[in-house]
């Protein structure tokens, strides 16, 4: 090892990255979409003051409900009425499951981290379940994926931008609507009425209630909301992304989601970019296997095992949140059940 | 007659409403089977509850084969539910049981493996130590960051869950996979496996856990430890102004409870599995989640809890077998014994329950230092 031997390799590892950039780039977003869409179920809930760690259960739940309705409608109805079809079903499971978690935790003041738990529990094992009932013996395959849109030649040939906008738009519709809901919920939180009582029931609810917002309305209406989202996450892994269903297949992303929620300091736009990060941990893994670098950087990236590269997005998401939790702050009332005066 | 009514009453107005959950779960279970039986080729069968209790009941107790069974799935159950428990009893949920489990069973099986041809006296002992040492290593990370950073043990267990699986099966891979075998696996344990106590396979470590069951009782009961522990867990403030360290509790009780779970995973793969291969499921992560809960987190609560799931576990397969519904119900009634402890509101309209209120409340620590290191003040409820 000569002296030069280090930064030589820290050089050939960005160029590496530079020249990987446009396979690197557009997987990015589609591996963080449903973290994405996960970590805004949990800003939208944690921001009323509801904890909800039962996101990968209602993603998982609403995955398996979109996909056995394209499995089940493809053939009478047509590959792309199924599959619509199966959005708005995996959205509506999830907006459901959204109502009983809102109704646990508000009215009947379970512990949220145990209700979460329950949830996460009771999609495993309901998805489970149908799935060696129904799915299984049929033998018959499921409706297939949403398309993906394709940006046009000449725009992808661009240089440096032409990758970046391969990132945006080279997506399915749900991934490219990720960056719309992002934005949408962060103006909405911060710059409209119904954001300003959500923050308000999070941080004081006793002095949103004496002021006349209604606490029980506005934690319902944002848990149902958000666990909507989370359904079309679950609609994003079956029904955009891989076509099929397999058991815990959502493989911890709500709880990555959490991380997210937690190093993006509980708002929309950075739960996103914390989603994007462990996104790109993720896609990391994948390009170094399929686009290996060659010369003494490869040969030093191979002896790394594949494992340890997929190990890599759940290693750094508790590296990260070892690292960001302290220094920030959840909203005040999180976690914490609101009872009326009287009523406790 | 009266006075036997009298002496019982504590004791069932602590578990009416565990039971009324648990009865509750299966009625609503049956309804579940029943209308999912409607999309199956057999067609729309009301009475299939009823033949598939029947069949998870003879699968669990209807023998001498069965009660052994049930013994043998509730012994992992034993350990994993006190390392839930434990670490409620401190305020901390350690849903990282799962991969506790394997990492202790991992290092029981390539232990056990190096002591193959050493007589058991030497080779069981050793290979239980490396998987309690595994455990309670992989269960002082998390423990560690709690304490020192805040970082909430529900979201870092669980990943630590997805990265023991991964990097475990790397290590049998690559480092101690054993010749001669067409998959992946450790080497045979040899004469380190557990000593069978009777029949085909009730094995030692259905001992050892229920001794472990009243040492966890001995230490939380009776010890200044366990002391420092209820106190961190029912209210870390006044732990910290009473002089007790909370941060070392902190890391320490997930350190305990990490072992308890690396024991579970040793006893398995000493008493049952024999020797690591990656993809062997761990059913006793979620498993023991529900054990603690059920047993309100109390070790006598957690030894009855995890017969019960024990008796689930050894009765499912026959049940799947004969009446074609899935194993997977049994995590279904899990959920739903979980929501009706969480909800006990419904439990106690439905059967008009009076007695009082019996709640976790380290659950309001574990809750209240969601996203901060410490619950916010006046979090406990």
């Amino acid at each position: 090892m000569d002296l030069l031997a280090v930064p030589r390799l820290i050089w050939e590892f960005l160029v590496y990255l530079f020249t990987v950039m446009p396979d690197l780039l557009p997987i990015i977003l589609s591996l963080a979409t449903p973290l994405a869409l996960g970590a805004l179920c949990g800003v939208l809930g944690e921001r009323s003051g509801v904890v909800n760690i039962g996101i990968e259960g209602i993603m998982l739940m609403a995955a398996f409900f979109g996909y056995l309705t394209g499995f089940a409608l493809h053939e009478p109805l047509g590959t792309g009425v199924a599959l619509a079809l199966g959005i708005v079903i995996a959205v509506a499971t999830g907006a459901l499951l959204g109502l009983l978690y809102a109704w646990l935790t508000v009215t009947v003041r379970a512990d949220q981290i145990i209700a979460g738990t329950m949830m996460n529990i009771a999609a495993f094992g309901m998805t489970g379940y149908l799935n060696r009932l129904v799915i299984t013996p049929s033998g018959r395959g499921g409706a297939g994926v949403i398309p993906p849109f394709h940006l046009p030649d000449q725009l992808a040939a661009i240089p440096f931008l032409g990758p970046i906008l391969a990132m945006f738009f080279d997506q399915g519709p749900i991934a490219m609507s990720v960056i719309v809901l992002v934005l949408v919920s962060q103006f909405a939180l911060f710059r409209t009425r119904w954001g300003l009582r959500t923050r308000a029931v999070g941080e004081h609810p006793k002095a949103a209630d004496t002021v006349g917002i209604n606490v029980f309305r506005q934690r319902y209406m944002n848990v149902i909301i958000g666990c909507a989202i989370a359904g079309l996450a679950g609609a994003y892994l079956t029904l955009e992304s891989t076509g099929s269903f397999q058991n815990g297949m959502t493989n911890g992303r709500g709880f990555i989601a959490l991380a997210a929620v937690i190093f993006g300091r509980w708002t929309p736009v950075g739960a996103f970019l914390g989603a994007l990060l462990f996104g790109t941990a993720t896609a990391f893994g994948i390009i170094v296997n399929v686009r290996p670098a060659d010369g003494d950087l490869g040969a030093l990236m191979k002896s790394i095992p594949t494992f340890w590269y997929a190990a890599l997005p759940y290693l750094i998401t508790v590296v990260i949140l070892a690292g960001v939790v302290g220094r920030s702050t959840p909203p005040a009332a999180d976690g914490i059940p609101y009872a009326k005066e009287g009523k406790g | 007659m009266k006075d036997w009514r009298a002496r019982l009453a504590p004791t069932w107005s602590k578990a009416s409403v565990p039971v009324y959950s648990i009865v509750l779960a299966f009625a609503v279970a049956a309804v579940v089977v029943i209308v999912s039986s409607a999309f199956t080729e057999t067609g729309f069968d009301p009475l299939l509850p009823f033949a598939a209790y029947a069949r998870l009941l003879a699968g669990s107790f209807g023998s001498g084969n069965a009660i052994a069974n049930t013994l043998v799935s509730a012994a992992p159950l034993m350990f994993g539910g006190l390392a839930v428990g434990l670490g409620l009893k401190a305020g901390l949920f350690n849903i990282g049981v799962a991969g506790q489990f394997l990492v202790g069973a991992f290092a029981a099986a390539v232990a056990g493996a190096s002591f193959a041809t050493a007589p058991t006296i030497v080779g069981m002992p050793l290979a239980m130590l490396a998987g309690a040492l595994a455990g309670g290593a992989y269960g002082f990370i998390p423990g560690y960051l709690k304490a020192r950073t805040g970082a909430h043990e529900v979201v870092t267990t669980i990943m630590l869950n997805n990265a023991a699986a991964l990097l475990l099966t790397w290590a049998v891979n690559d480092l101690v996979r054993a010749p001669g075998f067409s998959f992946p696996r450790t080497a045979d344990i040899g004469q380190s496996a557990l000593p069978i106590l009777a029949g085909r396979n009730l094995h030692l470590g259905i001992v050892f856990a229920v001794a472990a069951i009243f040492v966890i009782r001995w230490i939380l009961d009776r010890t200044v430890l366990g002391f420092e522990i209820r106190t961190v867990g029912t209210n870390p403030n006044a732990a910290r102004y009473a002089g007790m360290r909370p941060i070392f509790i902190t890391a320490l009780t997930m350190t305990i409870s990490g072992l308890l779970a690396g024991l579970a995973g040793a006893i398995q793969m000493l008493g049952v599995i024999g020797f690591y291969a990656p993809g062997i499921t761990a059913s006793v992560g979620f498993d023991s989640i529900a054990v603690a809960l059920l047993g309100r987190s109390d070790p006598i609560g957690i030894l009855f809890a995890a017969l019960l799931f024990g008796a689930f576990r050894a009765g499912a397969p026959l049940m799947q077998i004969e009446t074609s519904v899935p194993i997977e119900v049994i995590d279904i009634i899990q959920a739903l014994v979980i929501l009706f402890l969480a909800a006990d509101l419904i439990v106690r309209k439905v059967f008009r329950v009076r007695a009082p209120k019996v709640e976790i409340t380290e659950m309001a620590t574990v809750t209240g230092s969601w996203g901060t290191g410490t619950p916010p003040p006046g979090s406990a409820r």
